[in-house]
């Protein structure tokens, strides 16, 4: 009998495949495209205390088999999320991570704190944006800052937290270290690599933020390498993620040591790609006669 | 739920000057498709992840067809794919995409600059649907140099022709043939580069009738999500809360007074 369902720190999901922050709204652009109640979890687009316009246009570029994107965090503000967004999610038959940005600590916490009476399964904590100066990644990339900001965090929040790792750093383990050691009921990683593309026709930068975030198929094997070392640095659950477009993809994460993982880019050019990623898990755990995905995870 | 469609492709012509007329069988997506809106169009190539959205030139709906006049960007670029793409072969579309053009009015000045060109065609023969005379439907052309799609628009309106190089109507841009052929109108319907788009604003400012104006810019998701293509708006948006909306979802087609170009 297969059983799909994973569990990140006391929250079953039904099975292991979420969407990563940014690239999937808060879910209704994608509704009629993809049956967001097949879905595991969905993990919201960062959400500050206040409204964030974001950075100048252009904000997105296509690179090889990838992109970089600058959009810097663009969000409508806790107040119309929890009115608007929130509600809408509610009704869907999935988990909610909700994913909370800001510049400051006390941003953080204030988001944090409207978010205690709401029905909301799960926090990531976004410290690893490389779009935004200020927070974003100013907390990811430093160890001591995240284990602050990590206790801090934990200190005010409801429901448990996942921390998202930046990738923009030496030494991934010890990132993770400090996040648990602050407190961090998972860790998600990775969020997208620091990149630049050149217009060399105009001599300009193709993105105005002149870098951005490189995510898609080309950064998955440094995300499984980071999802690798990270698993056997820390205990907590992991969400994988980096470039997943196929339940294959999925499947290598899971065995790097992640409990769960995470549709990112793909959503943009296949809108129904999480559903699929969906069923082909449930199709290779039959192939391979697995019950449940705890006989793979991890089992490098 | 909507899905990418897998278009045929029913014949590809080139026009020269890197411009390509593709008449695309998508009878799903061409059924609601309207003037103004977009399709997602994908590649075969595996390295080039985004779709790349090109707006429609026509709409067949009697017979579920597509048409898209797009430009070929570079000899690496997804377009050029799209351009070496022959009868019978497919191509996978999501749309339609965006808003369009919803507001019509009686005696309508159409204006497209460059590959803003075609998706004033559809909304030619969507006013001409209407009722309204070839006398009624002023359309302003500026092409770099020569023409395309001529015959097509003289069926349904009035034309005016400017170009660039001077070697297709008069020397100049299409508020130079406004101008010079004194074109008059209760309204202007735009679609081209964003200098000219400002123009169009101003002109129609100046005029005292309003405009719409379909804008562009780099996106990833076409629908609405990823928040790659916002444009300036004057007053706080309502979806984003901040002075942004975005091209794909809300727009491509704007009032100019909503938007700061």
């Amino acid at each position: 009998m297969i059983n799909t369902e994973i569990n990140i720190a006391g929250v079953t999901w039904k099975n292991p495949v979420t969407v990563s922050s940014g690239t999937f709204g808060s879910g209704m652009e994608f509704d009629e495209y993809v049956d967001i109640n097949k879905l595991g979890a969905v993990t919201t687009k960062g959400v500050a205390d206040k409204p964030w316009a974001g950075n100048p246009t252009p904000r997105i570029a296509e690179v090889y088999g990838g992109m970089l994107n600058a959009v810097g965090l663009q969000n409508p503000g806790i107040e119309t999320f929890c009115s608007r967004d929130l509600p809408f999610l509610q009704k869907k038959d999935t988990k909610i991570i909700v994913n909370v940005c800001g510049h400051t600590l006390e941003e953080y916490l204030n988001v944090v704190d409207r978010l205690a009476d709401e029905k909301v399964d799960l926090l990531e904590i976004n410290v690893s944006c490389p779009n935004v100066k200020e927070g974003g990644i100013a907390f990811g990339v430093d160890p001591h800052a995240l284990n602050e900001v990590t206790k801090e965090v934990k200190k005010h929040a409801k429901q448990p937290i996942i921390m998202k790792l930046s990738p923009n750093v030496t030494d991934i383990a010890e990132m993770a270290r400090a996040a648990v050691d602050g407190g961090a009921d998972a860790l998600s990683l990775i969020n997208t690599l620091t990149g630049m593309k050149i217009d060399i026709e105009r001599r300009k930068f193709v993105l105005a933020n002149k870098t951005g975030g490189l995510s898609g198929p080309v950064v998955k094997p440094i995300a499984v390498r980071m999802v690798y070392q990270v698993a056997h640095a820390v205990d907590v659950p992991i969400i994988g993620m980096g470039g997943i477009q196929t339940a294959e993809d999925a499947i290598e994460f899971i065995m790097a040591g992640a409990t769960a993982v995470s549709v990112g880019t793909a959503n943009f050019y296949r809108p129904n790609v999480t559903e699929e990623v969906v069923e082909g898990i449930r199709n290779y755990m039959e192939r391979h006669h697995i019950e449940s995905l705890d006989e793979i995870r991890k089992c490098l | 739920m909507k899905e990418v469609e897998t278009a045929k492709v029913i014949s590809q012509e080139a026009f020269g000057g890197d411009i390509y007329s593709l008449w695309l069988d998508a009878p799903v997506t061409a059924k609601t498709a309207h003037a103004g809106q977009f399709v997602s169009v994908f590649t075969n190539d595996s390295s080039k992840l985004l779709p790349r959205p090109i707006s429609l030139c026509e709409v067949d709906h009697e017979n579920g067809r597509l048409r898209l006049v797009y430009r070929v960007t570079g000899e690496t670029a997804g377009t050029k794919q799209f351009s070496l793409l022959t009868e019978g072969e497919t191509i996978d579309i999501l749309g339609p995409l965006g808003n369009g053009y919803s507001e019509f009015s009686k005696k309508p000045i159409l204006l497209g600059g460059g590959i803003g060109i075609p998706p004033m065609l559809e909304l030619a023969k969507e006013f001409a649907g209407q009722g309204l005379a070839k006398e009624d439907i002023s359309v302003v052309l500026g092409f770099r140099d020569a023409a395309f799609l001529l015959d097509e628009f003289k069926k349904v309106a009035t034309v005016y022709l400017t170009s660039d190089s001077g070697n297709t109507g008069i020397k100049g841009n299409v508020i130079d043939g406004i101008h010079q052929y004194d074109v008059k109108g209760d309204a202007l319907y735009a679609c081209g580069p964003k200098p000219m788009l400002r123009a169009v604003k101003a002109e129609a400012d100046a005029k005292g009738i309003p405009a719409w104006i379909s804008l562009e810019e780099r996106m990833a998701c076409g629908i609405g999500a990823c928040l790659g293509c916002v444009t300036e708006t004057k007053d706080v948006d309502d979806h984003s809360k901040v002075h942004n909306k975005r091209i794909c979802k809300d727009g491509p087609v704007f009032n100019a007074e909503e938007v700061v170009l």
